[in-house]
């Protein structure tokens, strides 16, 4: 689950890791007025007006701007920033809708530098990145200068040791008698944030150090561990609706998993790894032909009759899709639960298009006895192979 | 001859009288599986299902039964709790069906588990389990995998994804080719038994004379897979990586099924397992397949 950048910079705030101080606004006055407070109470009347998306790169997409000519300046950014389609290379060519915008401080920046925390699934660990190269890409430098990482791995049985925030300091150039102290314990708040928060992920890009020697966290990036939503009821609060694909909100609602994909054939199939390998053979027997799949949708080892009706509905509203694929090796899930939802939602929505059923596994019998006598056309499949190449002949002719 | 799982497996259902342990200890027992004890905190004393007693702890389901596996289905809470439990009772294979377990409680299983030094070994979470196919002398199905797609034979399968597995394991039956071991390692980013301890164990196993690996999308499991081939497999392997099709950045069902920050890609992992002298299935219709050719030579 991702997270807004005020909301972030909130939970460090909460945990006394430093950040600029700012206000959320959804309109041009809040903004406004944003800008005269924080000129009252920081005494500068530089601020920094930035658009909340889920999406990096707000900075070049221009959803990051400074204003040095108080609140009638941020008003007028405001204005255009909101409503705007921010487009960043992480945003798709559409772009995301910017609906809240972010009035912080402008602070006296001396140096940018990066600073992360990400699970390191190869070692088993959570790793800390620093790099002096702050503001760029972390993906990019790891690319072109890996000599410029500094990565300390944690044991969790010991927790972030000092020495460990201690070598980040020295390899990022903190290490001075003034800055030493301040970057340590802010590493320490920051390793409490991602353990007690289930971060996973949490970047700081740029971590700045001020003129006046304080090392504060300009940006604020975290990505929650969706697995770890049972032990954290207070993130349904930081939950925007607005930034997600509605189809995949609703989907995981009925708690199915889906993605949506910009081909034409939908998938119904039971398990992400025979999801993903349905999506593959579509693509391997259709790319000459035009046909891709339309969705990534796995019902689940165990569906009801009910969340495969919802799974399939939402297939057949989309009007992308020209035909679909249903494949389904049920190993406990039984076939004639698959038979009577699939039945369910086309009598109920009606069916358009060619549908193509794979059936295997516990009570196939029964459900393909099902599917034959609901009077749908629909083309039995003998194998996953044979169900991929029927449906995008399906499509394709 | 068969791996982790067989005649000598002495197994305990960890969350026996919930939902799904249940419907699967009952399962795995008609399969011919060897429950000796089943836990659950606060039902110590009971009987399950007439015939299997019931623990208030894992040490007590030991001590009583002689017990040398266990399988998990406690829901994602107290999950990881279960697995400590399993690895402090002294057990040697512990298998985690369960899907939902937060990543930095696994974090802290892996350091235990590293601490034992190989006494143990945990498969999954997240994963169907493992199978050693039935034959006249039983078998040993520890997990939710249907059994009755399974028959004896010579090819090991090792997965990350479930239902894959048993397409997979459907094909080869198909084909009237029989599975030594199966092993679903599971799909989540931190778990227990990797490809490579797998592929070890295989390498091994005089019974096991050709494998299945397939992949997907995310980390660097197959990568590591790729290099132990290279380097100490004999056998022949087959592969298939789910998720080419699949886009940056969303999970895809398994929480460690995602492509982050451009690494972890279904093309990367096939160009390595290829380097290391994999065979690539073409389509995921043509794995057992693949496998075939190449053991027929």
């Amino acid at each position: 689950m991702k997270i807004h950048e005020y909301q972030a910079k909130a939970i460090f705030a909460r945990y006394g890791l430093p950040v600029p101080r700012g206000y959320l606004v959804l309109n041009v006055e809040g903004a406004a007025a944003a800008a005269t407070r924080l000129a009252q109470e920081t005494g500068s009347p530089v601020a920094v007006v930035k658009a909340q998306i889920h999406a990096g790169g707000r900075g070049k997409g221009g959803g990051v701007k400074v204003a040095k000519g108080g609140a009638a300046e941020v008003r007028d950014l405001a204005q255009k920033m909101l409503g705007m389609q921010l487009v960043t290379h992480q945003t798709g060519p559409g772009g995301q809708k910017v609906r809240r915008l972010y009035v912080e401080q402008g602070l006296d920046i001396g140096r940018e530098l990066y600073l992360g925390a990400v699970i390191d699934r190869d070692r088993r660990r959570i790793a800390f990145m620093g790099s002096t190269e702050g503001g760029v890409e972390i993906e990019k430098v790891a690319l072109e200068m890996p000599d410029k990482i500094l990565t300390v791995h944690v044991d969790p049985t010991v927790g972030l040791a000092g020495y460990q925030s201690r070598e980040l300091a020295f390899a990022l150039g903190l290490g001075a008698k003034e800055t030493l102290p301040k970057f340590v314990k802010l590493m320490a708040a920051l390793y409490e944030v991602v353990t007690r928060e289930d971060c996973s992920l949490c970047e700081i890009n740029p971590l700045v150090v001020t003129r006046s020697g304080d090392v504060v966290a300009l940006d604020a990036k975290i990505n929650l561990d969706d697995n770890a939503e049972f032990r954290h009821p207070e993130w349904r609060e930081l939950e925007d609706k607005d930034e997600e694909d509605p189809v995949e909100l609703e989907a995981k609602a009925a708690g199915l998993n889906y993605v949506s994909l910009d081909g034409n054939v939908g998938c119904l199939v039971n398990g992400a790894g025979l999801a993903m390998a349905t999506m593959d053979i579509i693509k391997h027997f259709g790319e000459k032909r035009g046909v891709a799949p339309a969705n990534f949708l796995d019902v689940g080892g165990g569906a009801s009759q009910e969340q495969v009706t919802k799974a399939f509905r939402m297939i057949l509203r989309s009007p992308k899709v020209k035909a679909i694929f249903v494949n389904i090796f049920g190993g406990i899930m039984k076939c004639d639960i698959i038979a009577n939802g699939i039945i369910a939602a086309a009598k109920e929505l009606g069916l358009k298009v060619p549908l193509v059923v794979r059936l295997e596994g516990t009570n196939v019998e029964l459900g393909r006895k099902i599917l034959n006598e609901s009077g749908l056309a629909i083309q039995a499949a003998s194998n996953m192979a044979d169900g991929a190449q029927k449906v995008v002949s399906a499509v394709a002719a | 001859m068969s791996v982790l799982a067989g005649k000598e497996t002495r197994l305990l259902v960890q969350g026996i009288t919930g939902s799904a342990g249940a419907f699967h200890a009952k399962q795995m027992i008609e399969y011919g599986t060897r429950i000796v004890a089943g836990v659950t905190p606060g039902r110590g004393g009971e009987t399950f299902d007439g015939r299997v007693p019931v623990f208030d702890t894992v040490k007590q389901a030991v001590r009583a039964s002689g017990a040398n596996a266990s399988c998990i289905f406690v829901p994602p809470p107290g999950a990881a709790d279960a697995i400590l439990e399993a690895l402090d009772a002294g057990l040697e294979l512990v298998v985690c069906i369960t899907e939902g377990i937060p990543v930095t409680d696994m974090l802290k299983v892996r350091r235990v588990l590293e601490g034992l030094r190989g006494r143990a070994r945990l498969i999954g979470p997240n994963c169907p389990g493992i199978i050693t196919p039935a034959t006249a002398a039983g078998g040993c199905k520890i997990g939710i995998m249907p059994g009755h797609i399974h028959r004896p034979g010579h090819v090991g399968v090792v997965s990350r994804s479930g239902t894959l597995t048993y397409e997979a394991v459907g094909q080869l039956t198909a084909l009237g080719v029989g599975q030594s071991t199966c092993i679903g390692i599971g799909g989540d980013p931190v778990g227990g038994m990797d490809f490579v301890d797998v592929l070890e164990l295989f390498q091994a196993d005089a019974d096991t004379h050709g494998v299945i690996l397939i992949g997907e999308i995310g980390g660097g499991a197959e990568e590591r897979a790729a290099r132990f081939i290279k380097e100490h497999m004999t056998k022949p392997v087959a592969a298939f990586v789910a998720g080419t099709t699949a886009p940056e950045g969303k999970r895809m069902g398994h929480a460690g099924a995602i492509i982050a920050g451009g690494k972890g890609t279904a093309a990367e992992k096939i160009a390595a397992l290829q380097g290391a002298g994999a065979r690539i299935a073409p389509t995921p219709s043509d794995m057992a397949a693949t496998l075939v050719e190449m053991m027929r030579g």
